[in-house]
């Protein structure tokens, strides 16, 4: 029972990393390693402000440029965004339903290593030759045609990282459905843990037909096939199906979870119950039924013809109905409540007109033949980032500070992340607000650079210039992160004193084993209902027993690897190097002897005894 | 009920794959995998659908020239005929019948070993006919759907025979009868998109 | 204090949108509408804008009140309500109407806009242009008129003309931003649409609309520029029978000029064409055709027209457009073969 040391030196601490099941412990893993690959994409998308600054600048080749757009994209929605939302996931989720860990543990690791190797394995390309320059959405035709082996680390990389996430949603299922505890019913849930539930059905549906694309892409550029090359009777439009069926969805699975720790601020810093529970659950659920209607909206000009796109234009308009259900909800959870505003709230409160502003635009673009204007342009640039940096990325940063006391036992500086908060909101808003008018005035994307004279020079300099303040706030909250580390104030069960969820009633860091008894929920808002009742704590639902937990384990770890290992091998068997082959078969082999050694040695774990639960009691918390 | 308990035919759970929380865990948690694996092949039907008879030049053969209903026939008839003994396996094991429920599996697999043999030999006379992975993108896509259908089978196979040989010494306990359940639900699955695949490949291919 | 800071930056960027709602180039911007295209979709954009800013309105008059009247003042536990079944059902119809009053219009617009049906009809009079993109430039053949032209599309004003768009080598999307939306241009399959050029509009924009390529295609695609001639039918008519009545190419008329010839008929003609008609298969043209190259405002598409221009991108293309298909073709050329060469190009021109 490694968990259980205290004093632990640097390689036992790693050594618990690497082999940890615990959720807690792997949301910190994902957080890390998530935070890493935003700045990695931050430094990228000052790179490309930098280029564009001013006119025929030439900061950077117009090759390196392609690298690092496409980079930045990859970098920010696989490597970024979605390991960020899974760290909170797993911190707070099963927490949120009162379970002592997921359903499957040690498949949790899986899906984090396979998330970390699939990134670094991506993010090697810029050492090893040069990195994929086809786009994120990597189209076909370009993607075949790219030279070296860019696309390749992109096709490799994602396919090793899809299938961390893909287990990932399973693990996220099956934990809500199986794992609540007593009286947790489905409209008892937190909304956070109810847009967990609808994003991991989202990852189920959605990343299977990204893995076929990068599958047939994989075949086309390493193993001889034709499904893309028009002369061999392949049809790049193939790949532009498979790649938004997944990438639509995928922006909802971005969104959902970011609502859900929105909805959780505003109602924790209003001292208010969510106004309309059961229209925000419905509204979430429909959010992501209609988000696999939609993909061809992405497609308006490739040439699908006017029925397509009109069905997908109004398909897509119908989005803005449960969204704008979910915008007044909040805006009414607030009203006539004790609004506070803390760090946290800062970012919920200018999330809503930053989101509005990107929700308009985005039924603007649902309108298909107006989309014909705005599509590939700057107009659809301002609008992503208006909905992915005002929805998703402040609500990382507003979940960073509001769940950091839980994950770590103390609170991030109060001062510093306000300050974070106003360099970012006023950087976020210069550097887009005025790309709306960039592609309006006709400029289209992913130019490396523009000519003078076409009236776009004010526009890009100030978009520039922002970018320098959104780069200001990462850089204080980085500060902030080291400063409260340094000091380490420890806090207790409900630092914020808002507390709504069963996450607050608990030791922040909750013990590994998460609840010594299961708490009986009573209600919505579990812990505040017993809070108003003047009790200190949750009611339990059984008698203090003996804990079940899972063992920790390597095989993870290895698992990944080999996938890691045999990714080198696939790629560079193109360039018919004789190790490839090898390497390839040898990667695969270590991952399936993992799976092997995983499935034929019996794992049953361990139990903590009652009597060691008793004693934890007076020594208080370890985590 | 605890994972290592001994068992008698009395006390056998009816429900043995789903009564420990481990065990529901694993049984629902499967069924979601296959959810995911059926937007997957439904993926490759839908490439499949687009790339058929897209070959470069007219000399190449097509679907109709190629498929026969004999041989895929009897390979669908070893596939249906195997999901029907994993299912007598699984009786088997409701009943705490350990060595019976070990013959049906072993069955099972030789059936889809037979499946796996015939298809094999399908690819190689296709690729005599010039019909290649890399010849066409009607190639790519016949290969690809129906090797990645292949590949499961061939996956399941390997899961069968590590979990008869895993246990054969240890008999049934609640720890081994989800996996053997799960293994099943996962060759059903196998047989259901290969009966897609034999509607849709092989008898649309053969009218045209 | 702090929200007194808010107010003035609210106001900041009042009057931030006031200066931005300029519109842009006529030549270029998609709010100086040239043509029946473009007006239909900046009106379905101003009908999107209305609606949405009406939402904008609502939901900031809200959430203003929301900031005033609902700060945290005491530790009072605020009324915890559930829902209100009134508020939730008006939030869900007027959207659902505003929507449907977005929807009509936009379906229609999109029906019209991909009418292409005159292409279809027998001895139909639609003016067709093939279009077909290449690694970043575009070619530009009149099937009716059987000439060939690139990187400068020359169209009649007021009437509606046809394009059949297909790429040569990776996917690109043909887009003139002041006169319509864009089309992308495949790899596989042919895509169709039409656009109209506004007389008074083309005139306000000195005759000459800026057309992009508006799909990621590789180093190169922000230079992927080509430019379009907008003119009345007479004129445009006199240009096609001009070019029709190029059968040979040009004869240089000075002396430096018809060196330049030559060096042209050794180094360059392999893959360069200089009589406009569409004798060759379209996959045979594999570069620009420079039969009217004199007439033209852009060189390459983005360098002004000048004969020093012309010398720095046959001395160097690689600068200016990275990734071209033109770099390393024609062997090493001294800066007398240059300027010569230069002198030729410049002078090939059907018009005066």
């Amino acid at each position: 029972m490694s968990t259980y040391a205290q004093k632990k030196g640097f390689g036992a601490t790693l050594w618990d990393f690497l082999t940890t099941v615990d959720h807690k412990k792997i949301a910190i893993l994902y957080l890390i390693a998530g935070g890493l690959f935003f700045l990695v994409g931050g430094l990228e998308a000052v790179f490309i402000r930098i280029q564009l600054a001013v006119p025929n600048n030439d900061f950077v080749s117009a090759g390196l440029f392609n690298e690092i757009i496409t980079m930045h994209g990859t970098t920010m929605i696989f490597l970024a965004a979605m390991p960020l939302i899974f760290a909170f996931m797993n911190a707070v989720m099963p927490l949120q339903i009162g379970a002592r860990d997921v359903a499957f543990p040690f498949v949790n690791a899986v899906s984090f290593w396979l998330f970390f190797f699939g990134g670094v394995f991506l993010n090697l390309s810029w050492f090893l030759g040069g990195a994929p320059d086809a786009g994120w959405t990597s189209y076909a035709s370009l993607a075949i045609a790219s030279k070296g082996h860019g696309v390749d680390f992109y096709i490799l990389g994602l396919q090793i990282s899809g299938f961390g996430t893909l287990m990932g949603g399973i693990n996220f299922l099956v934990t809500i459905i199986n794992m609540r505890a007593p009286g947790m019913t489905y409209m008892r849930m937190p909304l956070f843990t109810w847009s967990t539930f609808v994003t991991s059905a989202l990852i189920l549906f959605a990343f299977p037909p990204l893995t076929v694309g990068l599958v047939l892409m994989m075949f086309d550029r390493m193993f001889g096939a034709h499904f893309f090359e028009a002369a061999m009777g392949g049809n790049t439009i193939i790949w532009e199906h498979l790649f938004w069926i997944f990438g639509h969805p995928e922006v909802y699975i971005l969104i959902l979870p970011a609502f859900g720790i929105f909805s959780e601020i505003f109602s924790m810093f209003s001292r208010k119950r969510l106004f309309g529970y059961s229209s925000m659950v419905f509204a979430t659920v429909l959010i992501g039924f209609l988000g696999f209607m939609v993909w061809a909206h992405h497609m308006f000009t490739t040439g699908l013809g006017p029925v397509a796109n009109a069905i997908f234009a109004v398909a897509t308009m119908a989005i803005g109905v449960p969204t704008g259900i979910k915008i007044f909800n909040w805006l009414f959870t607030m009203w006539g409540g004790s609004v506070k505003f803390t760090t946290p709230m800062h970012y919920a409160f200018a999330f809503i007109p930053t989101f509005v502003a990107g929700g308009v635009t985005g039924v603007m673009l649902a309108a298909a033949a107006a989309d014909y204007q705005y599509h590939d342009t700057y107009f659809v640039v301002a609008h992503f980032h208006y909905v992915i940096v005002g929805g998703v990325v402040f609500a990382l940063l507003a979940g960073t500070h509001l769940y950091w006391p839980k994950m770590f036992g103390t609170m991030l500086n109060e001062t510093l992340g306000k300050i974070t908060f106003w360099t970012f909101f006023i950087g976020f808003h210069m550097t887009f607000f005025i790309q709306h008018f960039l592609g309006l005035w006709g400029m289209p994307r992913r130019v490396f650079t523009y000519l003078p004279g076409q009236g776009f020079e004010t526009a890009n300099a100030v978009s520039s210039f922002g970018a320098a303040f959104m780069s200001v706030g990462v850089i204080v909250m980085l500060i902030n992160i080291i400063v409260t580390s340094v000091k380490n104030v420890k806090v207790g069960n409900d630092p914020w004193g808002d507390g709504r969820t069963l996450e607050w009633a608990i030791p922040s860091p909750p013990p590994f084993y998460n609840f010594k008894q299961l708490p009986l929920v009573r209600g919505l808002d579990a812990y505040w209902i017993e809070k108003m009742e003047g009790k200190k704590g949750m009611t339990p639902a059984e008698p203090l027993g003996d804990i079940h937990m899972p063992n920790s384990s390597f095989l993870p770890f290895i698992m990944s690897l080999g996938l890691f290992i045999a990714a080198f091998g696939a790629m560079y068997h193109v360039d018919k190097v004789s190790w490839a082959l090898p390497v390839m078969i040898l990667g695969l082999l270590i991952t399936f002897g993992a799976m092997f050694t995983r499935s034929v040695k019996d794992d049953h774990g361990f139990h903590i005894h009652k009597e060691e639960l008793m004693d934890d009691d007076d020594k208080g918390v370890k985590a | 009920m605890h994972a290592e308990e001994k068992f008698t035919y009395e006390t056998w759970p009816a429900a043995p794959e789903k009564s420990t929380l481990e065990a529901k865990n694993k049984f629902l948690g499967f069924w979601f995998f296959l959810g995911g694996e059926t937007v997957l092949f439904a993926s490759l039907f839908a490439t499949y659908l687009a790339l058929k008879d897209k070959v470069p030049n007219t000399n190449m053969p097509l679907a109709k020239d190629l498929f026969e209903l004999p041989l895929t026939f009897v390979a669908t008839m070893l596939l249906l005929t195997s999901s029907l003994t994993s299912v007598y396996a699984m009786y088997h094991m409701k009943n705490f019948a350990f060595s019976k429920m070990m013959v049906w599996l072993g069955i099972t697999a030789l059936l889809g070993a037979g499946f796996l043999g015939l298809e094999v030999y399908e690819f190689s006379h296709y690729v005599h006919e010039g019909h290649k992975f890399t010849s066409s993108a009607f190639g790519s896509a016949f290969y690809t759907l129906v090797g990645f259908h292949g590949g499961h089978v061939a996956f399941g196979l390997l899961w069968c025979i590590t979990l008869m040989l895993r246990n054969a010494k240890r008999g049934l306990n609640l720890y081994n009868a989800p996996k053997f359940y799960v293994f099943s639900l996962y060759w059903h699955f196998i047989d259901v998109v290969w009966v897609f695949i034999f509607t849709v490949v092989y008898l649309m291919g053969m009218v045209g | 204090m702090k929200r007194l800071a808010k107010w003035r930056f609210i106001s900041l960027f009042a009057i931030l949108a006031l200066v931005l709602s300029g519109c842009g180039e006529p030549y270029l911007s998609t709010l100086n509408p040239a043509g029946e295209v473009a007006d239909t979709q900046y009106d379905l954009m101003k009908l999107s804008t209305l609606i949405m800013v009406g939402v904008i309105i609502v939901v900031m008059v809200i959430f203003v009140l929301v900031f005033i009247r609902f700060r945290r003042k005491d530790d009072t536990i605020p009324k915890q309500v559930e829902g209100s079944h009134k508020l939730e059902i008006i939030w869900t119809v007027i959207p659902i109407l505003l929507l449907l009053v977005l929807a009509v219009p936009t379906v229609a617009a999109t029906f019209k806009l991909a009418d292409v049906s005159p292409m279809d009809k027998k001895n139909s009079k639609a003016l067709v242009v093939n279009v077909r993109a290449h690694l970043y430039w575009w070619d530009f053949e009149y099937p009716g008129q059987k000439i060939v032209t690139s990187n400068e599309l020359v169209v009649p004003t007021n009437e509606k003309v046809y394009f059949n768009l297909k790429s040569a080598d990776v996917k690109h999307a043909f887009w003139i931003p002041a006169v319509g939306g864009k089309m992308d241009v495949n790899t596989e399959n042919v895509n169709r649409f039409w656009l109209e050029f506004d007389d008074k509009k083309a005139n306000d924009a000195g005759n000459l609309f800026y057309g992009k390529c508006a799909e990621l295609c590789g180093p190169s695609h922000a230079l992927m520029d080509f430019k379009v001639k907008a003119i009345s039918k007479d004129k445009f008519d006199a240009w096609v029978t001009a070019m029709q009545d190029v059968k040979e190419p040009l004869k240089a008329s000075t002396a430096a000029a018809s060196e330049g010839q030559q060096i042209f008929n050794k180094s360059c003609i392999g893959c360069h064409a200089v009589t406009p008609a569409n004798k060759m298969p379209d996959t045979a043209r594999i570069a620009p055709n420079l039969s009217n190259f004199g007439d033209r405002s852009r060189v390459a598409g983005i360098l002004e027209h000048n004969k020093e221009n012309v010398k720095k991108w046959i001395k160097n293309p690689e600068t200016y457009k990275p990734g071209n298909l033109m770099t390393g073709k024609y062997g090493n050329l001294s800066d007398d073969q240059i300027d010569a060469l230069a002198d030729y190009l410049m002078g090939l021109k059907v018009q005066e």
